[in-house]
């Protein structure tokens, strides 16, 4: 399937980002019809689950879905967080939202704080991303200028405030709970579920925290309606999505496909290729938490459930393509020592784990490793896979570096035998 | 004693009105610390902590916390290389050897006349730009030796070049 550029057909006009040329390209005009036709809150929400919107951050949750989990009756404040602390490895399609459409995302995140009965949003960015905070805080302060946020927009009675809310240094910032406890101004360790946070969230209030990129979908899905919306991709994940593809390819960038897509086409047709010519060895399909396929893998749909029976996952949808000449151990080492830096130290298999796996890693790198070594690997892969941590840090470095040993057992191996 | 600006000040003022709690504030006014004193030690904990009536080890706390947060006073110009997948097998190892032959210094270190430090750092989103560096607030893209040196000339002559 060819690209399809719904989400992304405004990015390559420079002034995207300028309120006006933005409006003169229809920004804005779901939220003005919405909000003057009083459109019942809950057909919006329908509308989103008919789409079969699903996160795009990495979990795939349905959004209509956590949307309509947010209490109606409480008398405390909501609040939406939009998650714009894009930090898995191999993504940066987020970037690309909040640097060439900014508007579309205000009007996205808009959409759902009048679905759901919001009137504070903060969008948190990664404190990494300085571009993107300059363009969005921009962007903030024009749709303010112009009544598109704040008190009574568009004369029709609702008000929403927008703060701009920057992390600073923190991948465990983009898990949901650590965002909330990051955005009060704590550490940010992942919190105990339950309560989830449509019911105790931000503040200790009923929050929505939803990718960036699944709130600029919103916008699409109102202009065209939710079932033509879904039909753009598959019966279970609707639309399109953006791919983040980086490493060795002839064309690495950001790419919009229908879900459903094949991702040998992406990186063969879209992508023009394995770079000068050389072969492929493997892809990282969806950020460096998912787990690695091989060459001959690499026929797969890009969608959750068929990515999921592939044994790996769709995840933030960043690829990363590794040519013949890529060391898989030094791949597992630079992924050990991510999650190694990464893990809050909250729970002791992640915080343990994830720098044994990296010391293990550089043990076999040094020429040192046994191959008891490589069971140890896949008993500690086990151990932290358990679903006994607060969150998904230690499962996000179990699981790949289980499939590159696994996979590609011989590679590591052959370390051992010079 | 180290003391906020007055404009400092009124800005961090305004920050811990913005949210529902004061402490929502800490760490937007961690970074106007930064801005002001450079990095974040003891006495600026303590002086951010008196400013917004918290106790210091909650700064502390969060200051630990994140690795953008300063301990220790970088150079003028801070480098950040990333050493994640996709820069890795983009030569970042050797973006690092670079930085080690021209200015003499590793992961964590500052040049001794203070205008250069380095700092090793995970995924910058800009993965398919391989491999990248930021310097301060300035990303650096596709970097090649001769375009590494060219900015690093640049930065010595006291102009931040563009990408």
């Amino acid at each position: 399937m060819p690209e399809l550029k719904l989400l992304s057909r405004n990015f390559h006009h420079p002034d995207q980002r300028d309120l006006q040329a933005a409006l003169n390209r229809g920004a804005y005009q779901q939220l003005k019809r919405v909000l003057a036709e009083k459109t019942a809150p809950e057909a919006i929400i329908e509308e989103v689950k008919a789409a079969k919107l699903r996160g795009q951050g990495g979990a795939g949750f349905p959004a209509g879905m956590k949307w309509s989990f947010v209490p109606k009756g409480t008398d405390k404040p909501k609040y939406l967080c939009v998650n714009g602390d894009e930090s898995e490895p191999g993504t940066f399609k987020d970037k690309v939202i909040l640097e060439n459409d900014p508007h579309l995302l205000i009007e996205g995140a808009a959409l759902c704080c009048y679905a759901v009965g919001i009137h504070t949003a903060y969008i948190y960015i990664r404190g990494e991303y300085h571009e993107p905070q300059r363009i969005v805080r921009q962007a903030v302060a024009d749709a303010y200028e112009a009544g598109f946020l704040g008190k009574n927009i568009f004369d029709s009675g609702f008000d929403l405030d927008v703060i701009v809310h920057t992390g600073a240094g923190a991948y465990i910032c983009g898990e949901e709970t650590a965002l909330l406890n990051s955005l009060e101004g704590l550490k940010g360790w992942p919190r105990i579920r339950p309560p989830f946070p449509a019911v105790k969230g931000a503040f200790a209030c009923p929050t929505v925290i939803n990718n960036v990129e699944t709130l600029s979908c919103v916008v699409r899905i109102l202009e065209m309606g939710g079932e033509a919306y879904r039909k753009v991709g598959t019966e279970k994940d609707g639309g399109t999505k953006l791919f983040a593809v980086s490493g060795h390819v002839e064309k690495p960038g950001t790419y919009e496909l229908p879900m459903g897509s094949s991702l040998k086409e992406l990186i063969f047709d879209i992508c023009g290729g394995v770079k000068g010519g050389k072969k492929l060895k493997a892809v990282i399909p969806g950020g460096s938490s998912t787990p690695v396929l091989k060459a001959d893998e690499v026929d797969v749909t890009l969608e959750f459930e068929a990515m999921m029976a592939a044994g790996t996952m769709l995840g933030s949808g960043a690829a990363i393509v590794l040519d013949e000449t890529v060391s898989i151990p030094e791949i597992f080492t630079v992924t050990a020592r991510f999650y190694a830096h990464e893990s809050c130290g909250q729970c002791t298999q992640c915080r343990e784990g994830c720098t044994w796996l990296y010391k293990l890693g550089l043990k076999i790198l040094g020429g040192h490793g046994k191959p008891a070594d490589l069971d140890l690997i896949l008993d500690l892969a086990d151990q932290m896979d358990g679903k006994q941590t607060v969150c998904p840090l230690g499962p996000a470095c179990a699981m790949p570096c289980r499939a590159f040993v696994q996979k590609f057992r011989d590679e590591f191996l052959s370390l051992m035998k010079s | 004693m180290k003391t906020f600006s007055e404009a400092a000040r009124m800005e961090a003022s305004a920050l811990m009105e913005r949210y529902p709690t004061r402490m929502a504030a800490l760490i937007p006014i961690m970074f106007i610390a930064q801005r002001e004193f450079g990095h974040i030690d003891e006495e600026a904990e303590k002086v951010i902590a008196e400013l917004m009536d918290i106790s210091p080890v909650s700064v502390r706390e969060v200051s630990g916390f994140y690795f953008m947060i300063h301990k220790h006073p970088p150079g003028k110009y801070h480098l950040q290389i990333c050493h994640n997948i996709s820069c890795t097998i983009m030569a970042a190892e050797k973006l690092l050897t670079w930085v080690k032959d021209e200015l003499g210094i590793e992961d964590g270190q500052r040049t001794g006349d203070a205008l250069f430090s380095l700092e090793r750092v995970e995924c910058l989103g800009a993965c398919d730009l391989a491999p990248v560096m930021l310097v301060n607030e300035t990303l650096y893209t596709n970097l090649t030796l001769e375009k590494f040196t060219r900015i690093i000339d640049a930065l010595k002559n006291g102009k931040i070049p563009e990408d």
